[in-house]
């Protein structure tokens, strides 16, 4: 195999804490780096953060550069591309990595096009083939086909989808080395973050349990029902796209190709009938019980579970049967 | 000058329609009818909004098969002024930085404009790139994921961008790139009289020719496109079967299977 460049990881820092895809994407970045026999390294770009970087070494980071500024505080695509590119440019890598968050799928572009190269979106498999080339998998079609892509310009750049990657802690790569690179900013990107407007209430797409409702509900308040089921479960209210287009709940809570993409460890589907949309945001939850009256329903195609019958007779037993349990159980 | 959007559209296969085929993984354009990508009438949308406001006109451009002029036809119906359409075999199996490449250098024969606006992603390829790297080869800034527009004016924008933690007021100066996702509005129809006015309008046409004083011949279609599809599978679907509960013990089934899966 011909010699190859490190791998880069893009350390997402935003608000106080790293995205946990950060950890994920350093990995699957430590198996590709071994397979490559090169050497891993973490980029992290915010302000305060400085103390931050060892805690990438524990996921195989060998190496982490960081760029503190006050400017970097808050998410500017031009002055993270700026850093990033001339990094590149300097460090000539393999690969480079970086999370298929919002921040990360408006970061990526700006960075292979200022590069010229190649970049694949929401992969869910990063592979070395025999020739050492590496392959790219991501869905494409709304899920609809699994296409493997190739890149033949240096660096391959890839954003990786969210909870794909199992965060491993390893022993071997306790320390490492951390370089604070001191870079001139440029002067005014025409970009001004102005403020925080409004937290979201969930993150739906880190939620491990989704109690998700759809069309089969027939009255907004019916919503509640849902409510008490997800909350007795320790989860998060889901929805498909009629729901919150009637305004019944807010956007926060879709599920789908156009909302959110989950995967809890269980996904309880009521009478939601699986339009292809809603399908490709929840198909690869781990357990998937579906609810729904009509037994032709798409979803039950890829449930685990699937209860024929009405939702409104079999939601409340549910809800009676589990609190009656917790009860005796004490 | 007046003020000056331009909306990039995509010419996309109605994606709950089209059929695959299940041996070679490729789709069949020909089972299903082509439509405006979703995303992009919400970016059209926008703009028609804009030009209530301070006036100015919208060009809306298409890269794609001689078809998309169905899609510039409807533009025009919901409020474009003009229609740009880049068709050529040389522009065939673009990749995102070939496609934003492309797109880069009819923007820039275009000449001025003040605003861009995209749609988040398209329902087919679903990468949400051609917008930022557009966006990098004009070399004026982004903003991404835009779910609300506070203020416009001659200068700068004010939007509220979604980032999945949290929603961020975001100010930039014009000329700048957005991409809007569908909170941002609902998408009006056109009136029978705008389709019928949008039928007589004329569609220019530009193919790599056009653009080879701008642009380097060998950075459109499938020379410019560093990444390549080498394999293409379906989805294995049928991996579980679904087990189907009914009647009075399903709910009895249904608690101790949450149970065991330690969920209770």
């Amino acid at each position: 195999m011909r010699k190859h460049g490190e791998v880069i990881v893009f350390a997402e820092y935003h608000e106080d804490h790293f995205h946990p895809i950060t950890f994920e994407l350093l990995s699957k970045g430590r198996e590709i780096a071994d397979v490559l026999k090169t050497k891993l390294i973490g980029v992290l770009i915010g302000y305060n953060v400085k103390d931050k970087a060892s805690e990438l070494f524990r996921y195989g980071a060998q190496k982490v550069v960081v760029f503190d500024d006050k400017r970097l505080a808050r998410f500017d695509a031009v002055l993270y591309k700026h850093l990033l590119v001339n990094f590149v440019k300097e460090e000539k890598p393999e690969l480079v990595l970086i999370g298929a968050t919002r921040l990360g799928r408006s970061l990526a572009p700006r960075v292979a096009a200022a590069l010229n190269t190649g970049l694949t979106a929401d992969c869910i498999d990063i592979r070395v083939d025999a020739n050492g080339d590496i392959i790219q998998v991501r869905p494409a079609f709304t899920g609809n086909i699994i296409a493997y892509i190739k890149t033949r310009t240096k660096p391959v750049m890839a954003t990786v989808r969210y909870r794909v990657f199992k965060a491993k802690k390893l022993n071997r790569y306790k320390k490492g080395e951390i370089v604070v690179k001191s870079i001139k900013l440029p002067e005014d990107t025409g970009i001004k973050v102005l403020r925080k407007e409004r937290t979201k209430m969930i993150r739906i797409s880190d939620a491990e349990i989704v109690v998700a409702c759809g069309r089969g509900l027939k009255r907004r308040e019916d919503i509640e029902m849902i409510e008490e089921l997800a909350k007795l479960l320790g989860g998060v209210v889901g929805a498909s796209r009629p729901l919150v287009d009637e305004g019944w709940i807010s956007r926060d809570h879709q599920v789908g190709f156009s909302g959110n993409v989950v995967r809890p460890r269980l996904y309880i589907a009521c009478g939601i009938s699986g339009s292809p949309q809603h399908l490709a945001g929840m198909r690869n939850s781990k357990i998937i019980v579906a609810i729904n009256i009509d037994p032709s329903a798409p979803i039950f195609k890829i449930a685990d579970y699937g209860i024929v019958g009405d939702l409104y007779e079999i939601i409340p037993k549910l809800i009676e049967e589990i609190k009656r349990r917790r009860k005796t159980r004490g | 000058m007046e003020f000056h959007t331009i909306v990039p559209i995509k010419y996309v296969p109605d994606i709950e329609k089209v059929k695959f085929d299940t041996k070679t993984g490729r789709i069949d354009r020909s089972s299903a009818p082509g439509e405006t990508n979703p995303f992009d009438l919400n970016a059209l949308e926008t703009a028609v909004q804009i030009k209530e406001k301070l006036g100015g006109t919208i060009t809306v451009i298409s890269m794609g098969p001689p078809q998309a002029e169905f899609c510039l036809r409807d533009a025009i119906s919901r409020g474009a002024d003009r229609a740009i359409l880049l068709s050529d075999v040389k522009f065939a199996g673009a990749d995102t930085l070939a496609t934003s490449y492309t797109l880069a250098c009819a923007i820039k024969k275009i000449g001025y404009f003040d605003l861009i606006i995209c749609g988040e992603k398209t329902v087919d390829g679903d990468t949400g790139q051609v917008g930022p790297e557009l966006a990098e080869h004009l070399g004026i800034p982004h903003v991404a994921y835009v779910s609300e527009l506070r203020k416009v004016s001659r200068n700068k924008i004010v939007v509220v961008c979604d980032m999945e933690d949290a929603y961020y007021l975001v100010e930039v100066k014009l000329p700048a790139l957005i991409t809007v996702t569908k909170d941002i509005n609902t998408p009006r129809l056109p009136s029978l009289k705008a389709k019928l006015r949008a039928r007589k309008a004329k569609i220019e046409v530009w193919n790599a020719k056009d653009l080879s004083e701008i642009g380097n011949l060998s950075r459109f279609g499938v020379s410019g496109s560093p990444t390549s599809v080498c394999r293409v599978v379906l989805p294995k679907i049928s991996k579980k079967r679904c087990r189907i509960l009914r009647g009075e013990s399903a709910v009895k089934e249904i608690i101790e299977i949450l149970e065991k899966e330690g969920f209770l």
